[in-house]
């Protein structure tokens, strides 16, 4: 699609049984953060799709939304592909966003590309950096930076000539803003007639009964690569005592030797804890666009030119299973 | 039950090196794969036309090197394939690529289309949705396993990322599949002697008759405008020590860190 009247970032407010995806507010805080960068007045706007949203569209501006634009209906309460394809679409026609953002969620990665097939528009996936221009503040167009090939490459991606211009991004990457209440925005009811297309019917929900760990949320991870994966026990004690988590490289995950949940970088989550101990992990670019804005990282590995090191605070050479061990030890004593 | 399935041949980036000269990557001489959510959709392919007949069509978009992954497509017992290549083609994004491989679609009778949740090269997971937009048909995106198939509907189990949901889905679509849905069936030597039977059949821009501003660079709305291997430079403090000494000073590191922050 080509207009030009499009000046405004739009954010696809995710909400799953009436509750936002953290990634959607995320989403709010960069987006203003790049829209003050620019020469003119570029406004930050909410697309909430739901039922019964009253609830979301408050907190959408309480996180600092300038614009909400709401369809609130009784057959948009559960994603469906086909449905929020439509709604946005006529939302891409009636407001002419300039780039519109989607949290890299299954469904923000399911919706995104019908929508921008539907709508004639480049699409970035999985991006882990936005930026304009800084040498001309009057442009709006986008740098979307996002990791290929397994993480080896970053690529920078440019949609000049569509609009608008989208990309799904990854989760976890940018910092939620801060609730305020005292936020105000202006709130639109976009109660168009849509109809409800039923192709897809969902029959229930199942859960997964795996082991449930939240790395995300740890304040310190204690993780391990190929080099220590005879010693987890020892990772293991000291992430209990240091009152952490356990993270894990790829290697490990592939090999068995830790599950999925735990595993840190680009095929797995996105971690940022205040003190990250990276134990026998040479720092692929695979596992350290997971861990590299933690607060401290410290880096155990017996080769002095592991790329961990590249990234790390405190790097230290030597055999980490010897030092695991002797921390262990000293923990105890405190 | 006739099934179209969608294939890549992608490099094996867990292979992958950086040329740390010039920072680009050193692809000679990495090993080419089947793209392994593909794979799974391949699989899952076979297996549905094992328990309700029809048959199996592979079609890829590639380079002419593309056809002996074709081929072993053959030898797993796929029963005809296709490979879309055209020099108009290359240098496409996720939305040229979907409007050519849609527009050979179109021309084949189907009533599922199955495509890999991602390509390990891109990572991008658009092709699979953007195609089935171009076919006008309802998608369903990560799927983990085909349950049935009852009349006019199949039914599924797709994954989030903490649970499942089951869900029915009207024929024909489009689904996308994960790689820890199935294991892949090896190559059989029946199917084998018939690679010389059956030959790769070529689909061109001749065929597809795409307009030169809907495909390739010209027609992709992004750009690659730079890539570059991500350079991380930190002030970091390497210390070659003893265990004791290590353990100390991380200590200190991790109490020094409290102590600044009280």
């Amino acid at each position: 699609m080509n207009y030009q009247d499009g000046k405004d970032i739009f954010i696809f407010i995710e909400q799953r049984e009436n509750h936002i995806q953290e990634v959607s507010l995320e989403l709010i805080g960069e987006a203003k953060k790049i829209a003050k960068t620019r020469a003119f007045e570029m406004k930050v706007v909410g697309i909430v799709i739901g039922y019964d949203t009253d609830q979301l569209v408050q907190e959408v501006v309480e996180h600092g939304v300038d614009k909400v634009i709401v369809i609130d209906q009784s057959h948009f309460a559960a994603y469906d592909t086909l449905n929020y394809t439509d709604a946005l679409e006529q939302i891409i026609n009636t407001y002419h966003p300039e780039i519109l953002l989607v949290g890299g969620t299954v469904i923000g990665r399911d919706l995104a590309p019908r929508l921008s097939a539907r709508v004639h528009t480049g699409l970035t996936a999985d991006a882990t950096h936005l930026a304009f221009d800084e040498t001309d503040k009057h442009s709006s167009l986008l740098y979307v930076t996002r990791p290929a090939f397994g993480g080896n490459l970053m690529a920078t991606i440019l949609c000049s000539e569509h609009k608008p211009q989208m990309s799904t991004i990854r989760p976890g990457v940018f910092d939620k803003p801060e609730r305020e209440t005292a936020n105000e925005a202006s709130v639109i009811a976009f109660n168009e007639h849509f109809t409800n297309d039923a192709s897809v019917e969902i029959l229930e929900r199942v859960e997964k009964h795996i082991d449930m760990v939240a790395i995300e949320d740890a304040n310190v991870i204690v993780s391990a690569g190929r080099g220590v994966k005879h010693c987890l026990p020892l990772i293991k004690s000291l992430a209990h005592k240091m009152g952490g988590e356990v993270g894990a490289s790829r290697a490990l995950i592939d090999e068995g030797f830790v599950k999925k949940p735990h595993q840190v970088g680009q095929t797995g989550k996105n971690v940022k804890p205040a003190t990250y101990i990276a134990c026998g992990i040479s720092g692929a670019i695979q596992h350290t666009a997971g861990m590299e804005k933690s607060e401290t990282i410290i880096a155990i590995n017996t080769d002095e030119h592991a790329p961990i090191f590249n990234v790390a605070d405190l790097g230290i050479v030597a055999d980490a299973k010897a030092v695991l061990s002797e921390l262990n030890a000293r923990l105890k004593q405190l | 039950m006739n099934t179209i399935v969608l294939v890549k041949q992608v490099p094996d980036t867990t292979e992958m090196n950086i040329d740390k000269e010039t920072g680009t990557l050193i692809r000679k001489g990495v090993p080419t794969i089947i793209n392994p959510d593909d794979l799974a959709g391949v699989e899952a392919a076979l297996t549905l036309k094992e328990t309700y007949g029809g048959s199996v069509t592979a079609i890829s978009m590639g380079p002419s090197q593309t056809e002996g992954m074709l081929e072993e497509l053959y030898a797993r017992g796929v029963d005809e394939c296709f490979l879309v290549s055209d020099r108009a083609y290359a240098g496409s994004d996720t939305w040229a690529t979907s409007n050519i491989l849609s527009t050979a679609i179109k021309s084949l009778e189907y009533d599922l289309v199955i495509a890999g949740r991602q390509a390990i090269d891109g990572d991008t997971a658009q092709v699979g949705p953007q195609i089935a937009e171009f076919l006008g048909i309802p998608q369903v995106s990560y799927v983990e396993a085909i349950d049935k198939i009852d009349d006019d509907k199949i039914f599924l189990t797709k994954a989030y990322e903490t649970y499942s949901q089951k869900l029915s889905c009207h024929l024909p679509c489009l689904i996308t599949t994960l790689s820890e849905m199935n294991e892949p069936r090896y190559m059989h030597a029946k199917h084998i002697f018939n690679i010389d039977k059956k030959s790769v059949k070529h689909i061109s821009n001749e065929d597809l008759k795409l307009d030169e501003t809907e495909v390739g660079l010209k027609g992709s709305p992004t750009k690659v405008h730079k890539t570059a291997v991500k350079s991380v430079q930190k002030k970091t403090i390497k210390l070659k020590l003893s265990p004791e000494e290590a353990a100390q000073k991380i200590i200190d590191t991790i109490q020094g860190k409290e102590g600044a922050r009280q």
